[in-house]
């Protein structure tokens, strides 16, 4: 029989994480600081709508695109939070979670097999490299440093353009290491963006949760909002992970083709979940604001832990995550992940499972209790103090 | 600052000043004043502890009780709710709008001691024209704080 596979596909590294999980799985009392989730119910009255959306019956494809309703609201929200004006009709699609928005995208701007470039900035989330791979692109991986508090500089940018790079994948606030780009950091690389004429894939999905300042999405600036294609979602900033919504939105020209793969591969995002995100989104700030607090206590929290146990880390100012440094106790992150959930049963994320230039950093998430999080930095601290020097 | 601060005390009224100070980003000082002031102004009332007795072996009987009244000149309500309030067993007393006056809670340890009071007390006094007691069957949730107790952490333990 000939080989059934794809070689590209068989290429493709697992996901880091993979290893992690089945090893944690394995340990029932082990307290988890590794999930990429928030720990809050989504809000009730989002729950509700879509309960009142079954029972109505609403149970059929929307079309392709998304209800107009929904898209309306995101239209709305877009102007209403970052200062952007998108036509419902044309410049806006609803996806099956933001990740489905980042693989479109990537799919409806690259030529496969053409060696045209994509620039991924690491540690990043897991899903860039791959799906521009799958795309036919060739990933080029931007290495960001902490002394940079882990955001893309434009001497970074400048340096990794060449004549064959069209896509810039910006992640901020960015999971794994918190990082913001604030609009000064924007600013920076902007005219590098428009110089060398490259496109720009922003996945802005924990735009709700930064604790500085609000938020500024690249395409509010001048010039980049036809060059951006802005992708955001209800996972984060509403607590709705599973029931996977995301969008993107843009120029029409790009939207256009992105609706088109999403028509064939995907038919259009689920329904009951559409219906609870225009609930979301006409009725949801006050939700959104107290979670972001509570996580902002938690964040503060953990820095004081850290500082108190002597354990480096910038300060981060957005998503759920903290990237401390573990440099100076000789390990590897991936030593040191596994041997502290071995000894004190505490399982972390290793930096490396977000690209190679985490290693030396650990993922620590905050979407857990107060309580949960004592507990596991009483465990944390005890377990470098063993090893310290 | 002060908003914060009930926001979080609010829920948890034992965390103690160092937490506080932490997890609101404020000086551990500054934070401190402002809760010895709030408590002076009566703006903090008590840090009340919130018990599920369902689970206990203690016997308790909470009822609410409708009470209708006729308003005295120049007093209005407030002197005959004072009247009712200082009855140690009465939790809550408050004036409300609509189909009748006064909205009273009251703990007791057995049906007859809660009727003995209504019968007793709470009916004799002159200005008082009606009652309706309602017995409370289940707590279901109390201040905020849903009772039933099987909250379970569902998600995967390890996701990107």
């Amino acid at each position: 029989m000939r080989d059934p596979l794809a070689r590209q596909v068989v290429g493709l590294k697992p996901s880091g994480i993979r290893k992690f999980f089945d090893l944690v799985a394995e340990m029932p009392d082990a307290i988890s600081l590794g999930v990429g989730e928030p720990d809050f119910d989504t809000p009730w009255h989002i729950r509700d709508e879509g309960i009142y959306s079954l029972e109505k019956g609403r149970t059929f494809y929307t079309s392709n695109s998304g209800l107009i309703e929904l898209r309306t609201e995101i239209s709305n929200y877009c102007k209403r939070r970052l200062g952007i004006d998108y036509n419902p009709r044309e410049e806006m699609l609803v996806t099956v979670g933001g990740s489905e928005a980042i693989d479109l995208a990537l799919r409806a701007m690259i030529n496969p097999g053409e060696g045209e470039e994509v620039l991924i900035p690491q540690p990043s989330y897991v899903s860039y490299e791959p799906c521009a791979i799958l795309a036919g692109a060739k990933p080029v991986i931007i290495e960001l440093k902490a002394e940079n508090e882990f955001r893309l500089t434009a001497a970074e940018l400048e340096e990794a353009i060449t004549d064959k790079t069209k896509i810039l994948v910006l992640p901020f606030p960015n999971n794994p290491t918190g990082a913001i780009m604030e609009k000064e950091d924007l600013e920076a690389i902007a005219p590098l963006i428009e110089k060398h004429d490259l496109y720009v894939i922003s996945d802005e999905i924990y735009s709700e949760l930064t604790y500085k300042g609000d938020h500024v999405s690249i395409a509010s600036l001048p010039g980049m909002r036809e060059r951006t294609i802005l992708i955001n979602g209800f996972s984060k900033a509403y607590a709705m992970t599973g029931w996977r919504l995301g969008y993107a939105c843009g120029p029409k020209q790009i939207i256009g083709q992105m609706t088109k793969i999403h028509q064939f591969a995907i038919m259009c995002a689920p329904t009951t979940s559409q219906y609870a995100a225009v609930d979301a989104l006409r009725n949801g700030d006050g939700d959104v604001a107290e979670m972001r607090e509570a996580y902002n206590q938690r964040r503060r929290y953990l820095m004081h832990a850290f500082s108190e146990m002597g354990m480096e880390c910038f300060e981060p100012f957005g998503a759920f995550y903290v990237f401390p440094s573990i440099r100076k106790f000789g390990m590897t992150s991936e030593e040191f992940a596994m041997e502290l959930l071995k000894e004190e049963e505490v399982a972390v994320v290793p930096g490396t499972a977000f690209g190679d230039c985490g290693e030396g950093f650990l993922r620590i998430s905050y979407a857990y209790s107060l309580e949960n999080l004592k507990i596991a930095m009483e465990r944390i601290s005890r377990f470098i103090q063993k090893r310290a020097k | 600052m002060r908003e914060r601060i009930l926001a979080i005390i609010e829920k948890n009224s034992r965390i103690e000043l160092k937490e506080l100070a932490i997890i609101m980003g404020e000086p551990e000082i500054e934070v401190a004043n402002e809760l010895k002031a709030m408590e002076e102004e009566g703006i903090i009332c008590g840090y009340h502890t919130l018990i599920d007795w369902e689970k206990t072996n203690i016997e308790k009987v909470t009822a609410l009780i409708e009470v209708r009244v006729t308003p005295q000149r120049g007093q209005g309500f407030d002197n005959i709710a004072e009247r009712i309030y200082k009855y140690p067993e009465v939790n809550s007393v408050y004036l409300i709008s609509g189909g009748y006056d006064l909205l009273v809670t009251l703990e007791g340890k057995t049906l007859k001691e809660v009727s003995g009071f209504v019968t007793d007390k709470l009916s004799t006094l002159e200005t008082v024209m009606s009652t309706a007691t309602h017995f409370i069957l289940k707590k279901y949730k109390d201040h905020g704080t849903i009772l039933k107790n099987d909250e379970v952490d569902e998600r995967m333990k390890v996701t990107p």
